[in-house]
């Protein structure tokens, strides 16, 4: 697929083209033609950062809806590590696995529990690889992607496992299949995501030909239903116990537990979406040396910090930290009877998309950059986005892309209509003489 | 031919930690719009980090300019002094004259001049004591 695909969306009729997603936007992905926004897609990475800034909740991700689920005759239920942390006083995970459960789902299979093998598959990975130091997570799709667009020479540094929702996913499927006799396709499987990131990987996948996810809900979405379901169920005494994971599988909802479940001490966990770029460029121009492994989050706080949450994410690490108490380092359960095989790496080359070049070859490239010089002389520099661009620069280079005009700078309009009504005011003046 | 180049310049102020690196990574930016491989913008940015930082540490500011061309990149980076005595040892690996203080900051291990001639395919240094250094480095694309 030449151009991404990704989840987040413009509601048009809420859009009042003003600058907020523009300014946000860390890929510079947005611009306002015409008073709507539009996200060039090939330079999204599915942050979701828009979608957390509009005021007017014009930016949206899509996924799926609860009735989807009726196409399938088995579903099961995929719940990311960080919505557990969407409630309060849970006392255990398995409330929440058993609330799925009498949601209507017929399975549960914690994507905690894959997390763990993936935890385990990395720690032998790292072992392994150590002419390539430090490796770099791949569980967060944003930061895949937007290595692969701006930083193409960190693409040797990211580890090529398949992420927990995917793992969890094909475990899910494979025990489903065992379990019931079914055929693949009259099995749901259903990932509960917390972010669009996750819906972009599940429908456009990353190292990977295709997802076991059949069908991807929003934790938001669905949160409501499932507060229901929990409070049917948590007077109940023994209920089944569902879970798959122990301390370090659900860690990885906030950042620095993934890195946590490596068991060294060698790492640097950055989350925030700025703040990872920073590191990213600081990892390019190989000022960070060193460590092992880097774990990056595009949200703050990680995972509990995704858009389609619905807990303040510093509460929600609260409540991970209160969970884990209990629990066991690793449920070994999983860990110990799962084989390694080559499906749990990726099988695709991750390229490089030079998005942001001008010009096919160095000559065009030079030429291009020169008139953006030659443009932004005439511009005031301010930076105000009034034009539909983030920034003059930006405006500039879409000029000489082809795709805007010197005319979408309001200053530069307003400088002609003053000299426009100079030029009749003296006309004027003439014909009176 | 003359005009077929991208010419970036930038004022190089001593012991300025605070924007030091800024113009290895506006020449890094600008490259990452240009049809140069992946490869070669990380060792421009990198020899161009090492020789700005050297500016801003040892020498007592100067000028960073970089020219862009079809088939090379060129940096040229000039300051007012003190100068290099002995070039040749500056060269060698883990020789420093760094104070405790920079030390401190996570400098002068000695790598920098190295770590330039490994990265680009020309480097050239005028110095001597007392007066300013020149360093030119040429990559070819
Ligand atoms: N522009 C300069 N002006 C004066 N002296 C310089 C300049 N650049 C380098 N030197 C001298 O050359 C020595 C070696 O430089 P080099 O960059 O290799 O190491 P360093 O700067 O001391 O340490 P590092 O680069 O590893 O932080 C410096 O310690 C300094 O004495
Ligand atoms: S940090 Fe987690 S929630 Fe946020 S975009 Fe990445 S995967 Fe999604
Ligand atoms: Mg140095």
């Amino acid at each position: 697929m030449d151009n991404f695909y990704t989840a987040v969306r413009l509601e048009e009729g809420l859009c009042r083209g003003c600058i907020n997603c523009i300014k946000r936007c860390p890929t510079q992905a947005i611009r306002v033609r015409n008073s709507k926004a539009v996200i060039k897609t090939e330079f999204c990475i599915s942050c979701g950062e828009c979608i957390r800034i509009c005021p007017y909740h014009a930016k949206k991700s899509i996924f799926d809806p609860l009735a989807s689920l009726n196409q399938f005759d088995y579903k099961v239920a995929l719940p990311a590590p960080s919505l557990y942390a969407q409630f309060n006083n849970l006392g255990s995970t398995n409330l929440v696995l058993n609330g799925l459960i009498n949601m209507g789902f017929d399975d549960v299979f914690e994507v905690s529990g894959a997390a763990e093998i993936v935890s385990a598959l990395t720690r032998k990975y790292i072992k392994e690889h150590r002419d390539r130091l430090p490796l770099i997570s791949t569980a967060c799709p944003t930061i895949t992607r937007l290595i692969q667009i701006r930083f193409p020479n960190l693409i040797e540094n990211l580890i090529p496992i398949i992420s927990p929702v995917d793992l969890a996913a094909h475990l899910a499927k494979e025990r489903a299949i065992n379990n019931t006799g079914l055929s693949p396709d009259k099995i749901g499987i259903v990932f509960i995501s917390p972010c669009p990131a996750k819906v972009s990987a599940v429908k456009n996948p990353i190292g990977i030909e295709k997802s076991d996810v059949n069908l991807v809900l929003s934790m938001e979405n669905i949160y409501s239903r499932l507060l229901v379901s929990l409070n049917e169920i948590k007077n109940k005494d023994n209920l089944e116990d569902l879970t798959m994971s122990g301390k370090i599988g659900i860690s990885w909802g906030g950042s620095g537990g993934e890195a946590g479940g490596l068991l060294s001490d060698n790492y640097l966990a950055a989350d925030g979406i700025e703040n990872v770029i920073r590191i990213l460029e600081d990892l390019e121009d190989e000022k960070l040396r060193d460590l092992e492994f880097i774990e990056l989050n595009a949200c703050n706080g990680g995972c509990v910090g995704g858009v389609l949450t619905v807990e303040n994410p510093f509460l929600a690490k609260v409540k991970i930290k209160r969970l884990r108490k209990n629990m066991p380092l690793e449920k070994s359960s999983l860990t110990n009877y799962i084989e390694e095989e080559p499906y749990m790496y990726w099988s695709k080359e991750i390229e490089y998309k030079p998005v942001y070049q001008l010009g096919g070859n160095m000559h065009e490239s030079i030429n291009m950059l020169r008139e953006v010089e030659t443009i932004l002389e005439k511009f005031p520099g301010l930076d105000c986005g009034s034009c539909g661009a983030p920034s003059c620069r930006a405006l500039a280079e879409d000029i000489v892309r082809g795709q805007a005009s010197e005319n979408n700078c309001i200053h530069i309009v307003r400088d002609y209509i003053h000299k426009l009504s100079e030029d009749i005011y003296l006309l004027d003046a003439k014909k009176i003489n | 031919m003359l005009n077929d180049h991208i010419h970036l310049s930038y004022e190089i102020v001593s012991e300025d930690f605070a924007r030091a690196g800024e113009a290895a990574s506006d020449v890094k930016r600008v490259l990452k719009k240009m049809n140069v491989k992946p490869d070669i913008v990380r060792k421009v940015a990198i020899a161009l980090y090492e020789g700005e930082i050297n500016m801003v540490i040892h020498s007592l500011g100067g000028t960073i300019d970089v020219y862009i061309m079809p088939n090379e990149i060129q940096m040229k980076l000039e300051d007012i002094g003190p100068g290099i005595e002995d070039i040749d040892k500056a060269m060698e690996e883990g020789y420093s004259t760094a104070s405790e203080t920079i030390r401190n900051m996570g400098f002068g291990a000695g790598m920098g001049l190295p770590n330039m001639k490994r990265y680009v395919d020309d480097l050239d240094i005028k110095s001597g004591l007392g007066q300013g250094t020149r360093i030119t480095m040429r990559v070819i694309l």
